[in-house]
């Protein structure tokens, strides 16, 4: 028999999986990942994931359309090809505010998106491992290590946990897809 | 788990997450009904119509068309403006109504979007054709070219050209990343091969990872939280076309607030006149419910009323204001030439909407539908005074005129018209309509079996 590498656990109650998640992490075993057909609410917290810096990715990229529109409209009506219109002001700041604005917030979103993506790895053509089809259906799989010690004893008093809050279908998997796919 | 029990189910009948994907999947799964085929048949037809009268109006020339000097802005900019107002409700139901909680929005959020982006690609159709000529259309960027000039970032117009792109932009992006998920349940429901294949490019590689749901949530709340004062901008910008000139009728600050809640009040007609014959056909009654439209039906009061008082304020204002070429505006408005065009849109707008006070008609689909009609139409009337009545007899009664479309415009109209449903139906034999995932969740706290109303 192959060495082991990690257990697959299905639930379907997010709630018997949150008090499942509580046991394992009391044990000290280390979670790979949760995969589930929505956000599970409370899950990040229990995981303990940071809170994501997309917000703040969101605001630079937001700042940075801000400046360069503003400086670009300045450049062109001070520099690049001052206009006379009807005798007012060549920086007329005020009516650089709605392309400055659009600009902002069309660079944020851009960012944003890019950063979720760049950062979970996910686009087109990403060849993700799906664990189960019914995933994204009502099944939310649990993928659990064995805290390092991966002896006959120890896999079973997991798996017994495992089943004792709820789990549906428990296997050993010995594959190496437990890369991390994010 | 919290209940609601006071208030109405979001989801009607016995659910879980298995029957949910089955439901919102199987419009899509199914062999296309007849009636898909009869629409997509007249609707394409339309469409081809349509830009047959685009050709022809880029070979030939705007002279095609009925516009004349005072009149230099007609069917063509109404439609835009129309457009761009039905394309607000879905950036505002997804992103406004997120970041006030409202759970109800998960049902019609998906298709209200897609309606917004297919009303904003119909939209920037027009003051493209309207340029005249097309090919030399990439001057409205700035750009640096060999004649060494630059856009004017002074004029509306050309903060138009940045709102509705930046608009179209970041609808699609939003709307994309919502799709995700249910473009993963795609993925793993279909059996065919190839069209597994096209699902799983599509889907980005989306796993319902942990990480990824963390990430998804944090992005999607500042995306709407970006995108609730897009919405406010661009038809405000919009509104600067006409308020920043100094045309009677138009030269009014009143103009971004009056219409905002225009375009959000006949965006959200679109999208009854739509989700009342979809949640039909589709089978999806139990996730777009009566309340889902009873919902819809208050914000069309609000902006309905808000609409009306902006009506009023103008009628005010011309009168206060002592201007005598505001006054005669108005005048020509109510008992000109155009006069049966204004009690159109007064009729519709302002008085068909109050109705909806009384609760049972909010509640009945076909009065809401034969309403959402009346708003559409009260709507495009509404940009059609704006604009036609304040240019056709401006300063000058010598320079004035009279102006009756022709058949080219008609025809770019309907043309439209048949684009967007078209493309709304090709979506709905895509993607799927309702927001699978969103409603998952929300099925604990607002699915009717367990809100303790079916007792198992």
């Amino acid at each position: 028999m192959e060495t082991p590498k990690y257990i697959k656990a299905s639930y379907s109650d997010e709630e018997d999986l949150l008090r499942a998640i509580k046991v394992l992490k009391e044990k000290k075993i280390e979670i790979y990942d949760v995969l589930s057909p929505f956000p599970v609410h409370g899950l990040d917290k229990i995981l303990g994931y940071r809170r994501s810096r997309i917000a703040r990715v969101g605001f630079i990229g937001g700042a940075i359309g801000a400046f360069t529109g503003f400086v670009f409209q300045t450049w062109v009506f001070t520099e690049g090809y001052p206009l006379n219109i009807g005798g007012k002001p060549y920086l007329s700041a005020p009516s650089f505010i709605p392309v400055t604005f659009e600009l902002a917030i069309l660079f944020a979103a851009f960012s944003m998106v890019f950063a979720f993506l760049i950062r979970s790895r996910l686009g087109p053509g990403a060849k993700p491992v799906i664990h189960d089809e019914r995933i994204t259906d009502d099944r939310i799989v649990l993928l659990t290590g064995f805290a390092g010690n991966n002896s006959q004893e120890n896999i079973k008093s997991i798996k017994d946990t495992l089943s004792q809050t709820g789990a549906e279908e428990i296997t050993l998997k010995s594959d190496s897809n437990i890369k991390q796919n994010y | 788990m919290q209940t609601h029990s006071i208030r109405e189910p979001l989801i009607k009948g016995d659910k879980n997450y298995a029957t949910i994907t089955a439901d919102i999947a199987r419009p899509i799964l199914r062999k296309p009904l007849k009636s898909w085929f009869v629409g997509i048949t007249f609707t394409s037809i339309l469409t081809v119509i349509g830009f047959f009268a685009i050709a022809m109006t880029i070979w030939k020339g705007i002279g095609l068309w009925n516009e004349n000097r005072t009149i230099g802005w007609a069917w063509d900019i109404t439609n835009l403006v129309w457009w761009i107002g039905i394309g607000h409700a879905g950036t505002f139901i997804s992103a406004i109504l997120l970041l006030f909680r409202q759970k109800w929005r998960t049902s019609i959020n998906r298709s209200a979007e897609a309606m917004t982006i297919f009303a904003v690609i119909c939209a920037a159709l027009f003051p493209l054709i309207h340029l005249g000529r097309l090919p030399l259309m990439h001057y409205i960027l700035p750009y640096p070219n060999t004649r060494d000039v630059w856009v004017n970032f002074n004029s509306p117009l050309l903060w138009d050209v940045f709102a509705i792109t930046t608009y179209l932009l970041v609808s699609l992006l939003f709307w994309y990343m919502g799709l995700l998920p249910d473009i993963a349940s795609m993925r793993d429901k279909v059996k065919h091969r190839v069209v597994k294949k096209i699902y799983s490019f599509l889907s980005f590689g989306w796993t319902g990872s942990a990480r990824h749901w963390s990430r998804h949530a944090s992005m999607s709340l500042i995306l709407a939280g970006i995108a609730a004062p897009l919405v406010l901008s661009v038809h405000s910008v919009v509104s600067f076309d006409f308020a920043t000139s100094v045309i009677p009728g138009w030269h009014t600050t009143i103009f971004p607030p009056y219409f905002v809640s225009g375009a959000i009040f006949s965006g959200f007609a679109m999208v009854l006149t739509l989700m009342l014959v979809a949640r039909k056909t589709m089978g999806l009654t139990d996730y777009i419910t009566v309340g889902h439209i009873e919902s819809m039906n208050k914000i069309i009061i609000a902006t309905g009323s808000i609409v009306g008082i902006a009506y009023i304020t103008e009628l005010f204002m011309a009168w206060y204001s002592g201007v005598v070429y505001e006054r005669f505006t108005f005048f020509n408005r109510a008992f000109g030439p155009y006069a049966w065009a204004y009690w159109i849109m007064m009729s519709c707008n302002v008085i068909s909407p109050q109705l909806l006070w009384i609760r049972k008609l909010r509640r009945n689909l076909v009065f809401t539908f034969i309403l959402s009609i009346f708003i559409n139409i009260g709507m495009w009337f509404e940009r059609f005074v704006i604009i036609i009545t304040s240019l056709h007899r401006d300063y000058l009664p010598s320079s004035w005129s009279h102006y009756k479309p022709s058949i080219y415009e008609v025809a770019i109209f309907l043309g439209t018209l048949g684009l967007f449903f078209t493309l709304f139906l090709l979506f709905i034999r895509i993607f799927p309509v309702v927001a699978i995932s969103e409603v998952k969740h929300i099925l604990k706290s607002s699915g009717e079996n367990h809100t303790g109303k079916i007792k198992h």
